[in-house]
């Protein structure tokens, strides 16, 4: 529990309006969009000058308070979670466009500008913010530099780390550091891949300088349906090496397309075992020309059936489907447990296998859905938290499922980040010399550990444990959002 | 692998990383015993249909090049070579890319994992073979560019890119401001650029992608198509083009790309799309640094020239402390390439 004193000192640095206490103001802030865990915050800061910030991290450091950083907190993963006797402080109100330079293709935004207000803003100059999770609506620059979020888009156009051009930061110690530059590089370490991706545990962001890209002049989508999901798999690889980047790649499995086409009346082929949506993007003729590469790649790959979608609305539609397959999937039982592991994808067709095994062993149902392209897995295995044991059996399985993810060479997570959830994942894709190092790189900014304490990297005697993403049934987060 | 760790571990002096040795020219100084890596050599593995490559990093890129080349991929960063011997290694722990850079993106870009050996000689495995990864700190990318004082550099996975199906090099005559106006004009609009770089009234873009989509951005453009195009960047790449030859200090200038002509003493060739601009020139380290931090950029002397100006742009203060910090979490008693980035690590 914070001390009356701490709150006293905050209450001289904010106005009443940015400093919430009471409980029923600050509950809606005891969770982000991971409600399985939940703990409610002592006291809820919503600065709105950059020197309230630096106030506020001052006061922190004299009295050993923690802090934990929010955005929108729309992440799956609970970096924004709040901690016992922390200030938890939303930086939401930092939501302004400072500058959009055309000619330079940059933005300087302030963090807590929203995703897609980045590119709304951009639009008028024929320019756009490529990375695009699917929640691009609601979160923030902060959290995606935060995270290092990806979107349907990073086969071709990277994640967050390769869309930034600078940060201005504060530290714990109360400096100011601008990492990077509007050059394409800087002098010294590459501070700003450290930084991003850091889960609020080195420093809060302040002003965030983004790469805007030309939007593309056309783009196009091809479905593809196969009568074996292993040949799904081996027809992405082929599209891959057969020279083609499409821009979005994405696979879904049976379970995923029943869920989906009764969702939303996609066209999906119903007897398909798997399908693939290939996007590709371009000039005019690059696009037409990569179609054709396409569709004779699916069809050498023993493709059923292949469909280019005939205009815009059908491309859409094509979309809705895949945008819609987490809620959809979320129908066919009272509760889903969503992984995000990622695998070289000539692994594919085993942890397939493995998990229809796995599936059966646990007597779970288990839907796939994934990045293809970058071989982001999102399985989600049905449950029914009501029944006695399923929860610790699903959590069981899915920890099974991210062990056969790294066993294959691949990560515990593509794009959610570790935060509180995965925590303990770690130690099974790292060994203790790098955890120590992690532990070594958070002390080179935060020698007392007063950030986001306890998130993303698990002390050694932690290693026992497993977490996993936990969404309960009617009380999904942002069930506005298309989930990917 | 394991007599380099022992080397490390048993050392009480100063380490000097060295492979093909293509890149001693580069960084403050060169001190201490070398310690070859040369001979930590081969491909790991590497499977096209995955875009990933893992390399010992004592591999030459050349041999990396030609694997990649066989199967239509390539390194998307165009590594400079300096040099048949250059290796890995040395190539991702100066952070070069080449004229590829804007459009495609850096040599940090591409790494994915990263093995290193620290100053204590541990093996430390950062990152991984996957495109997507967000568990832990990005370490991997932090080496990179580091050169060499964080860690010896032991295997890298990257991320590699199809070869476009053709290329072609255009050439406008145009003074040097105009040419920046249209380099960053065109970076704006949906056309597949590749490459740019202006010198002497003459500005070359380079076109990559499908036949017709090359074809296609060529109509919309115009220019003259230049007849050796492929050599021309190459040569540009390696500083084998007649603008780097001479007795001249060389520094390389990183700036924005829309930074106008710099009035500096000397030649100047621009690559990057305005970027990164090269500088011929006796000019003072003191009258060129502070000209590149008024336009947000900063200032290398490359090669050539006298050292004691201080090889690599200076750092704030506050930088500098978590730069000192970082070297001591993984250089501890300061052993690995000692002085080759800043005079004190
Ligand atoms: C429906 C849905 C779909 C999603 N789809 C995707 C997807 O496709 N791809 C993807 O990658 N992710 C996805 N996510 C996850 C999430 O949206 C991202 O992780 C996002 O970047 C979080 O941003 P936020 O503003 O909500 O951050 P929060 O959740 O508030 O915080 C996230 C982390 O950032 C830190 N942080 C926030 N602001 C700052 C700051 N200014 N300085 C320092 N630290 C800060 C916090 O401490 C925390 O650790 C999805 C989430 C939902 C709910």
């Amino acid at each position: 529990m914070i001390s009356p004193d701490i709150i006293r000192r905050l209450q001289a640095i904010l106005p009443p309006h940015c400093l919430l206490i009471a409980q029923e103001d600050v509950k809606p802030f005891e969770t982000d969009g991971l409600t399985a865990f939940h703990s409610t915050p002592d006291v809820v800061a919503l600065p709105e000058t950059e020197d309230q910030v630096k106030a506020i991290i001052a006061l922190c450091r004299e009295t050993q308070t923690p802090i934990v950083f929010r955005g929108a907190g729309t992440g799956v993963s609970g970096g924004a979670l709040p901690v016992d006797g922390a200030v938890l402080l939303a930086m939401t109100k930092f939501n302004r466009i400072l500058s959009i330079d055309p000619l330079a293709r940059i933005a300087r935004v302030q963090p807590g500008v929203r995703n897609l207000a980045i590119s709304e803003a951009a639009a008028p100059f024929s320019l756009y913010y490529a990375p695009d999770p699917s929640s691009q609506i609601a979160c923030t620059i902060g959290g995606n530099v935060a995270e290092n979020s990806g979107g349907v888009h990073c086969l071709k156009y990277g994640l967050t780390v390769h869309n930034i051009l600078s940060v201005r930061v504060l530290t714990i110690d109360g400096e100011e550091l601008v990492i990077g530059s509007e050059a394409l590089d800087a002098p010294g370490y590459d501070l700003l891949a450290l930084l991003t991706g850091s889960e609020g545990m080195l420093a809060v962001t302040l002003e965030i300088s983004v790469k805007l890209l030309p939007k593309p002049e056309r783009t196009q989508v091809v479905l593809a349906a196969f009568d074996e999901v292993e040949k799904g798999g081996a027809a992405v690889g082929a599209i891959i090496s057969g020279g083609v980047l499409p821009a979005g790649l994405e696979m879904m499995d049976k379970l995923a397309i029943e869920a989906a086409e009764a969702y939303s009346h996609a066209g999906y082929p119903l007897d398909a075992e798997a399908i693939l949506l290939v996007e590709v993007d371009g000039t005019q003729e690059e696009v037409s020309e990569d179609v054709m590469r396409v569709r004779e790649i699916l069809l050498a790959s023993g493709a059923t059936d292949i469909r280019t979608a005939k205009d815009e609305a059908e491309q859409k539609k094509f979309w809705a489907g895949r945008k819609a397959a987490f809620p959809a999937v979320g129908r066919l039982a009272p509760d889903y447990y969503c992984m995000d592991g990622t695998i070289p994808r000539k692994a594919l067709p085993a942890v397939l296998k493995r998990m229809a095994e796995l599936s059966t062993e646990y007597a779970l149902p288990v839907a796939n859905v994934f990045h293809a392209g970058d071989g982001n897995l999102h399985p989600l295995i049905l449950y029914d938290a009501n029944q006695p044991g399923e929860w610790e059996k699903a959590e069981r399985f899915g920890a099974d499922i991210l062990e056969m993810c790294v066993a294959h060479g691949g990560s515990i997570t593509g794009e959610h980040g570790v935060g509180i959830e995965k925590i303990s994942q770690m130690c099974v894709q790292f060994g203790n010399a790098e955890l120590q190092a992690f532990h070594g790189i958070k002390a080179c900014f935060d020698p007392d550990g007063l950030l986001n304490p306890g998130k993303a990297v698990p002390t050694l005697h932690r290693c026992a444990e497993y977490g996993a993403m936990h969404v309960r049934s009617g009380n999904l987060p942002f069930p506005e959002l298309p989930r990917f | 692998m394991q007599a380099l760790q022992e080397r490390i571990r048993t050392t009480h002096l100063p380490l000097r990383i060295r492979a093909g040795g293509t890149k001693d020219f580069y960084g403050q100084s060169l001190a201490g015993d070398i310690l070859d890596v040369s001979a930590h050599r081969g491909i790991v593995s590497y499977e096209p249909g995955e875009l990933v490559i893992t390399a010992k990093c004592g591999t030459p890129l050349a041999e990396i090049e030609t694997l990649l080349d066989e199967h239509g991929q390539m390194l998307g960063f165009e590594p400079p070579r300096f040099g048949a011997a250059s290796s890995l290694g040395g190539t991702l722990a100066c952070g070069f890319s080449g004229p590829r850079r804007p459009y495609s993106g850096s040599a940090r870009d591409f790494v994915l994992g990263m093995e290193i050996l620290d100053g204590t000689g541990q093996h430390l495995k950062f990152g991984g073979r996957v495109i997507k990864n967000v568990a832990g700190y990005d370490a991997s990318r932090l080496m990179t560019g580091a050169l060499g004082t964080l860690g010896v550099l032991v295997q890298a996975s990257l991320k590699v890119l199809p070869k476009p199906q053709s290329e072609l090099t255009l050439q406008f005559e145009m003074d040097e401001a105009t040419a920046l106006k249209h380099m960053n004009e065109w970076a704006g609009r949906p056309l597949p650029l590749s490459a740019s770089a202006w010198q002497s009234g003459v500005l070359f873009l380079r076109l990559s992608g499908a036949n017709n989509a090359v074809r296609e951005a060529h109509a919309k453009l115009g220019g003259e198509p230049h007849l050796h195009g492929t050599e021309f960047w190459r040569l540009l790449r390696d500083h084998e083009a007649a603008f780097f030859s001479g007795d001249l200090p060389l520094w390389r200038l990183s700036l924005p790309a829309c930074t106008p002509p710099l009035d500096l003493d000397g030649k100047q060739l621009i690559t990057w799309g305005g970027a990164e601009r090269w500088l011929k020139t006796n000019a003072a380290a003191t009258e060129i640094r502070p000209r590149l931090a008024a336009s947000g950029g900063h200032a290398t002397l490359f090669a050539v020239g006298e050292k004691s100006v201080g090889v690599f742009h200076p750092l704030p203060a506050a930088l500098m402390k978590y730069h000192a910090r970082l070297k001591k979490l993984f250089d501890p008693r300061g052993i690995l390439n000692r002085g080759r980035l800043y005079p004190d690590f």
